[in-house]
């Protein structure tokens, strides 16, 4: 036995990953192909990608306090109040689509929230990948500090948790600074059905 | 459901409408797949497998599956698997692809001009993936684990399955890696674990009701790193084959009970 898999054995048992990422990129390289707006350059792992495959999702503490702090420096926030339209928020919520090479490139993207979370009671049909944010405002407050954390934390979930499984859905252009308003709003907006 | 929610509260009935729907899924399940149209599919298959097609104007009768030319009981069971002719690990539609073009001598491109098909029109690989599998039912899947290649392949599939890239960070895992989990109202199965891939892995490939349309584990894959927001795999391409090298192998023993019927 060579000692890196010991290593790796060590390190994260129950998944031993043989290949190193620097490799499993040469064959998404080699064995994938641009289509629509899916093109190439999305198979180039960058950093927080690289961090989270090679440890697993348990990055080093200080890494990714570090890495954490780098991503919130991407995050443009707007002046002013952040809570936008909570019906238009709502369309957004339900829209899956965005990104995918099936999807127009330049044509509005939707959040896919409800695939992952419980927002609006009324929605039976959501996922259970995410906590449930079932009355979140009425929980949480709906202060400018709350407005700032909600908005950053869509704009870029690697932020406030480098590994987490939400997309950047700010920083890779999917949703607009107005259309991330417009979540917050379904989220923090006392009239919003998340927090009747 | 409301009535129920009203009269106990809604925290205390949460679970109990999560029982429901599941009770219901489950019976729809079993609706479905009593009335599958999964053996027309088979059916077509056959005729297709006997027809003589391409320069050559040869049927695929011939075609070696890993258990000699034309053996197709429990053939499918046991892919992929290393071809040595080919010097590769195979799937089934890769090496159908394989037979398309050397025996029959259709071109590449021709062959894979249409490998998923629509609610219109099913494609030639659809219809012969559900006529080969068939042929399995009963049969242990084992796919291959003794040849070097074939523990490359499964290496490879492990490392994809746990790789975060592309447009939204994804990797298999980020859906598939923890149990109980569900998008939308579709379960999640922790595909890199023996108890789940199992049942998922002998009911594929599959007739699906939400779309009318039979599906191979090539579409599944491909329909998966779509919505990953990926870049497109390459049909039968060395990435696709391992993922479900891995997949296969992590179900192995659960006797073939497929082509299935999906939601």
């Amino acid at each position: 036995m060579k000692p890196g898999f010991l290593f790796a054995l060590l390190a994260f048992p129950g998944i031993l990953i043989a290949q190193n990422p620097a490799d499993v990129q040469k064959v998404l390289q080699r064995d994938f192909h641009a289509r629509g707006q899916a093109t190439m350059d999305r198979v180039v792992q960058d950093g927080v990608q690289r961090v989270c495959t090679e440890s697993n999702d348990r990055p080093p503490a200080e890494l990714a306090k570090q890495m954490e702090a780098d991503q919130l420096k991407t995050i443009a926030f707007p002046q002013g109040s952040l809570i936008g339209d909570w019906k238009n928020g709502e369309r957004i919520a339900q829209n899956g689509r965005g990104l995918q090479w099936t999807d127009p490139a330049g044509a509005a993207a939707g959040g896919s929230c409800y695939n992952c979370h419980q927002l609006s009671p009324q929605e039976d049909s959501h996922g259970t990948l995410g906590p449930s944010l079932l009355r979140f405002g009425a929980t949480r407050g709906t202060g400018p500090e709350m407005q700032r954390y909600v908005y950053g934390k869509i704009y870029n979930a690697k932020a406030y948790n480098l590994c987490s499984q939400m997309p950047r859905l700010g920083t890779t252009g999917t949703l607009t600074s107005e259309q991330i308003k417009d979540l917050v709003g379904l989220l923090l907006d006392p009239a919003s059905p998340v927090n009747k | 459901m409301r009535f129920g929610f009203l009269l106990c509260g809604v925290l205390a009935c949460a679970p109990l409408a999560a029982q429901d729907a599941k009770k219901e899924i489950q019976k729809y399940q079993q609706m479905i797949a009593e009335g599958s149209p999964v053996e027309l599919f088979e059916l077509e298959g056959e005729a297709l497998w006997k027809k003589p097609q391409g320069p050559k104007s040869v049927s695929l009768e011939k075609c070696d599956l890993g258990q000699g030319p034309g053996a197709l009981k429990g053939a499918y069971a046991r892919l992929p698997r290393y071809f040595k002719d080919a010097d590769r690990v195979m799937d089934l539609e890769t090496r159908l692809l394989h037979c398309m073009t050397t025996l029959q001598g259709r071109s590449r491109d021709e062959a894979t001009k249409r490998v998923f098909g629509n609610e219109n029109q099913p494609s030639e690989m659809e219809y012969l993936s559900a006529y080969v599998a068939a042929q399995s039912r009963g049969a242990k899947l084992a796919a291959g684990t003794a040849h070097p290649k074939e523990k490359e392949a499964f290496e490879l599939g492990k490392a994809l399955f746990f790789h975060r890239a592309g447009g939204w960070d994804m990797s298999c895992a980020s859906c598939h890696g923890e149990e109980g989990k569900r998008i939308r109202m579709q379960d999640l199965p922790v595909l890199s674990k023996r108890e789940f891939a199992r049942p998922i892995m002998a009911t594929w490939p599959a007739y699906r009701v939400s779309n009318s349309q039979f599906k191979t584990m090539q579409w599944r894959i491909n329909d998966c790193y779509r919505q990953m927001r990926y870049p497109e795999p390459n049909f039968a391409s060395d990435a696709t084959i391992a993922l479900n090298t891995f997949l296969t192998v992590t179900a192995a023993g659960e006797p073939y009970r497929g082509p299935g019927t999906k939601r």
